[in-house]
């Protein structure tokens, strides 16, 4: 057999989230996490990857209109990507200082606006991308890695 | 030491998970904040908490926390309760505040996951 070389895409679903629902706040991220311990992945990169997906599902929730989440399962990697549509975020550099956090009464009563979410997210993850678009949304890439 | 034992020392409540008694758990975390959950609770260790609603489930699957401990008397609602079945996550409730809670653990062995954020290793 011939050595494989290429990441090769060998599983990719999407998810949907509405926003400002804190009914099902964390059902995606839930899912996803059981589909890949039924896949039979480290028990590390399972928990690495329902982390990020987690805290970036509940961003969603608290500050887009709607988003999607493309789970990409690679031959050396998990991607979680996170698109939403919303009011984007003005200044990333501050947004990704832990502490900072524009959450409402209503995102904190539900446990959230310590300002440590996406700080979380790109230390959990193995490489992190985000851009983000006044007015249009947001998007995350998170990767991690299968062998870690 | 096991879960019959937490339950005993904060004489409380079992309001999900009277079958999983037997379970070992010797670390737990405190907080209110699931973010600071997020980013310090290990698996396997008990979250004491005050708040009461699905995120704190949601969390606690997120991250294999073995049960969660609701404080200052603290109880959930029904369809709290029953994601808490479906995910099978057990829930003590206590009528001790926090500070007492995990002192009380604490002074019986129960050591926290992490002990200071500075040497924190539950990143990985
Ligand atoms: N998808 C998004 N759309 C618009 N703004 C966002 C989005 N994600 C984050 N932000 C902004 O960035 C800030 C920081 O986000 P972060 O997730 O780090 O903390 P938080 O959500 O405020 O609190 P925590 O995640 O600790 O519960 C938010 O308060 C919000 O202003
Ligand atoms: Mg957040």
């Amino acid at each position: 057999m011939p050595v494989q070389e290429t990441n090769h895409i060998s599983y990719q679903r999407s998810f949907y989230i509405e926003g400002g629902n804190f009914n099902y706040a964390g059902i995606v991220s839930t899912s996803i996490k059981s589909i890949l311990k039924q896949m039979d992945f480290p028990s590390n990169v399972v928990r690495k990857c329902s982390i990020v997906c987690y805290e970036s599902e509940i961003n969603v929730v608290s500050y887009a209109r709607k988003g999607v989440v493309n789970l990409t399962i690679n031959s050396n990697t998990i991607q979680i990507e996170v698109i939403d549509e919303g009011p984007g975020i003005p200044n990333i550099d501050l947004a990704m200082q832990e502490g900072y956090s524009t959450a409402t009464q209503k995102i904190r009563e539900m446990g959230f606006g310590a300002g440590m979410g996406l700080h979380n997210i790109e230390s959990y993850s193995d490489a992190f991308i985000i851009s983000s678009e006044l007015g249009k949304g947001t998007r995350l890439l998170m990767t991690i890695n299968i062998k870690q | 030491m096991k879960l019959r034992d937490v339950k005993e020392i904060l004489d409380a409540d079992v309001i999900v998970g009277e079958d999983k008694l037997d379970m070992e758990v010797n670390t737990a975390f405190g907080a209110d904040l699931m973010s600071d959950v997020l980013s310090f609770a290990k698996s396997g260790s008990i979250l004491l908490t005050g708040l009461t609603n699905d995120q704190v489930i949601r969390t606690a699957d997120i991250l294999d926390i073995a049960a969660i401990v609701l404080v200052r008397g603290k109880r959930a609602n029904a369809d709290t309760i029953n994601l808490a079945k479906e995910l099978k996550i057990p829930i003590l409730s206590t009528k001790y505040i926090l500070f007492e809670t995990a002192g009380r653990l604490y002074a019986k062995g129960m050591v926290g996951c992490v002990e200071k954020v500075d040497n924190a290793s539950a990143r990985n």
